[in-house]
């Protein structure tokens, strides 16, 4: 993977997006172990869930990433939580990187960078009320220490989410998906964290519920200047509200452009296939289209194919790409593809 | 074209101890032979109810098919005795459902689940079965058929599973395949593969297709008519491209403005519809839809509004329905 140039700029555009790198992956490898033996347990193989991922987030944007399942997507979340430690690679953050930090020298860290989950359902603890699980947070961090003053704070965390403060008495039992996904979105506002990471955040609720949560999702980000990093499946969501959007295929990125561009002038094969695949709302734009459909299923990131990971499902490929790793290049400015064919 | 399914006037209720609730309510639809017809509608609405309904596979207790009749191709399905809705299903009504995790048997063989129901149905001998097997397994694109047929549902990933339910669907040459959700566990890719291969063979082989989905684009992409639910009553119903460029129902309508589009840039925001779907153990009388609708007047509180007529086989449940367009125009 070749390093990706810094632009020094910090001008803030119109949207609140500025060109200032906020967050940086470097080269993030996750090797997962597979053992084998039930006493003396030996590594026979790993599964290469995200092999070699470079890409920036911009202060203010919304850097979608799209996948489908086991491309490594929610891996990539995960490791920038620094819930799992990632095998190589670095997270440059507020000028530190945090593979290398100690659990101590996370906790400040972990209060900026939140997270929202995908389940509603298992995401929240079915014994607490509301209310204690936002508090919960701000005890931990010691943010607010008077009792009375973090009650208000719920309040007003579950009002700016589009709830009831009165649900703080609640469990989550007593409410829809909906309303569990606006706790979700309350309790990682908590700690007033600038980054949010959203796995797949909207997936499991139904289209009308999805879209109040989108608005809200996109309303908080200008109120309190967020970033997100919006990992999803439905590439419809992500185009609606991603200002970036990087697409992964078995543990490695194949794309990455500004969402208008991607989604206008997909360059990867893979991205062409994934755009085709997604169906339209509209009985005759799908009339008009053209459905290619790509061949084959995703093979095992224990064994990736050699070369470029996608070749053996490839539309354009050679043979020199079951032996070369494509170069992640710029084909225009702001838009790269790992492809030789291109 | 004839008509293959007539249901009229379907309600399944299911008896729990929070109340009775009101799963399909007064359902009227058709399906003619070899067409396409997507029944949508968010979780809860009654969509695969209604299908279980017409296969009479609704658990009793607690649910139960209270009301209706259900006509497919001469027989009087909620008339038939046990055994014979048994030689209707998988014979002449197969289904194909959502999860292929789980709907097939992990401890019998590929083979053994799609030649059982041959000899059972076709009364047709095991090696005929097996032959017959191995031809279905390779139209739904299985590669290497004679060995799959030996091999177990965990050899196989979700997008090969589904191709088996297909397959299986499809071995007693059905007139009519309901398909719940027969993609939502699959990944896009796999998902066009499906309903592309479904749509080829139910195109070859004549056979008419329910599709149940919350999906807008699949149906878009697929469905010659579709039934749009909500709270356990169809509320429109047309052919799609009446249904997606001129819809009549205020909850189509808010449907079609809050899914995100893929070929519409960023920047527009999404309309969604406030609120939440209704509790069906405590419907209110008048129209289900009335404390989230726009346009909800007062009439819609006392009286449950009545299926009219929009255009030729396009129909709505609102009493707004011939002031719709001005409505519309006007927000």
């Amino acid at each position: 993977m070749t390093t990706v140039q810094q632009s020094p700029s910090s001008l803030p555009s119109a949207n609140g997006v500025s060109e200032e790198t906020f967050l940086q992956v470097r080269d993030l490898k996750m090797y997962f172990p597979v053992t084998e033996g039930a006493i003396v347990q030996k590594i026979v193989a790993h599964v290469k869930a995200v092999d070699g991922v470079s890409f920036d987030i911009r202060r203010g944007e919304t850097l979608g990433l799209v996948g489908e399942s086991g491309c490594g997507k929610t891996t990539v979340g995960r490791c920038i939580l620094q819930l799992e430690h990632a095998t190589e690679g670095e997270i440059m953050f507020e000028g530190q990187n945090l593979t290398k930090l100690s659990q101590k020298e996370l906790v400040p860290v972990r209060a900026k960078i939140q997270v929202i989950f995908q389940d509603p359902y298992s995401s929240l603890n079915p014994r607490m009320k509301i209310g204690t699980m936002l508090e919960e947070p701000m005890r931990v961090h010691r943010i607010i220490t008077d009792a009375s003053k973090r009650k208000e704070r719920v309040r007003e965390l579950l009002s700016v989410c589009g709830l009831d403060p009165k649900f703080a008495d609640r469990y989550p039992h007593e409410m829809s998906g909906g309303q569990r996904q606006r706790v979700g979105i309350a309790r990682a506002l908590a700690l007033d964290p600038t980054f949010i990471i959203c796995d797949e955040a909207v997936s499991a609720l139904d289209v009308s519920i999805q879209a109040q949560v989108i608005n809200l999702l996109e309303d908080l980000r200008k109120e309190f200047d967020l970033t997100y990093l919006f990992i999803a499946h439905d590439l419809s969501v992500v185009r609606h509200i991603s200002n970036r959007v990087a697409v992964m295929y078995l543990g490695n990125l194949v794309e990455l452009a500004d969402g208008d561009e991607l989604f206008n002038n997909p360059t990867h094969p893979y991205t062409r296939a994934l755009l085709d695949a997604v169906p339209i709302p509209d009985p005759v734009v799908e009339g008009d289209r053209e459905h290619r459909v790509i061949k084959g299923e995703v093979p095992s990131p224990m064994n990736p194919p050699s070369g470029c990971v996608f070749h053996p499902r490839c539309p354009l490929a050679v043979d020199s790409c079951q032996v070369s790793v494509p170069e992640f290049r710029e084909v225009v400015p702001g838009h790269r593809v790992a492809c030789s064919q291109v | 074209m004839a008509k293959l399914l007539e249901v009229k006037n379907l309600t399944t209720q299911f008896f729990t101890s929070a109340g009775t609730v009101q799963a399909v309510d007064d359902v009227s639809f058709d399906i003619d032979e070899g067409e396409t017809v997507a029944v949508v509608g968010e979780s809860g609405c009654g969509k695969s109810v209604s299908a279980l309904s017409i296969l009479r596979l609704i658990p009793w207790p607690p649910g139960k098919i209270i009301g209706g009749s259900i006509h497919f191709s001469g027989h009087d399905l909620l008339a038939l005795s046990d055994d014979e809705i048994r030689k209707i299903r998988g014979r002449e009504i197969s289904m194909v459902f959502q999860e292929p995790m789980t709907s097939l048997n992990p401890v019998l063989s590929i083979g053994l689940q799609l030649t059982e129901t041959m000899e059972h149905h076709l009364g047709i001998s095991n090696d005929k079965a097996h032959q017959r097997a191995t031809e279905l397994l390779a139209k739904v694109g299985l590669s290497d058929p004679e060995r799959r047929l030996s091999q177990y549902p965990h050899h196989l990933s979700g997008g090969m599973r589904q191709r088996v339910m297909i397959a299986m669907a499809l071995s007693c040459e059905p007139k009519l395949i309901i398909a719940d959700e027969p993609t939502t566990a699959l990944d896009v890719t796999i998902q066009a593969q499906i309903l592309e291969l479904m749509k080829d063979l139910t195109k070859e082989l004549g056979v008419a297709l329910m599709v149940i989905t919350h999906n807008l684009g699949v149906v878009a992409r697929y469905a010659d008519r579709v039934n749009v639910m909500y709270a356990g009553k169809l509320v429109e119903m047309g052919k799609a491209r009446q249904i997606y460029h001129d819809p009549h129902h205020p909850y189509t309508l808010g449907l079609l403005a809050s899914v995100p589009r893929m070929d519409q840039p960023r920047g527009s925001r999404l309309v969604p519809i406030e609120g939440q779907p209704p509790d069906l153990t405590r419907l209110d009388s008048g129209c289900a839809f009335r404390p989230r609708c726009r346009f909800a007047v007062e009439r819609c509180a006392s009286e449950i509004p009545i299926l009219q007529s929009v255009d030729s086989e396009h129909v709505a449940a609102c009493w707004r329905v011939s002031e719709i367009s001005e409505l519309k125009a006007a927000s």
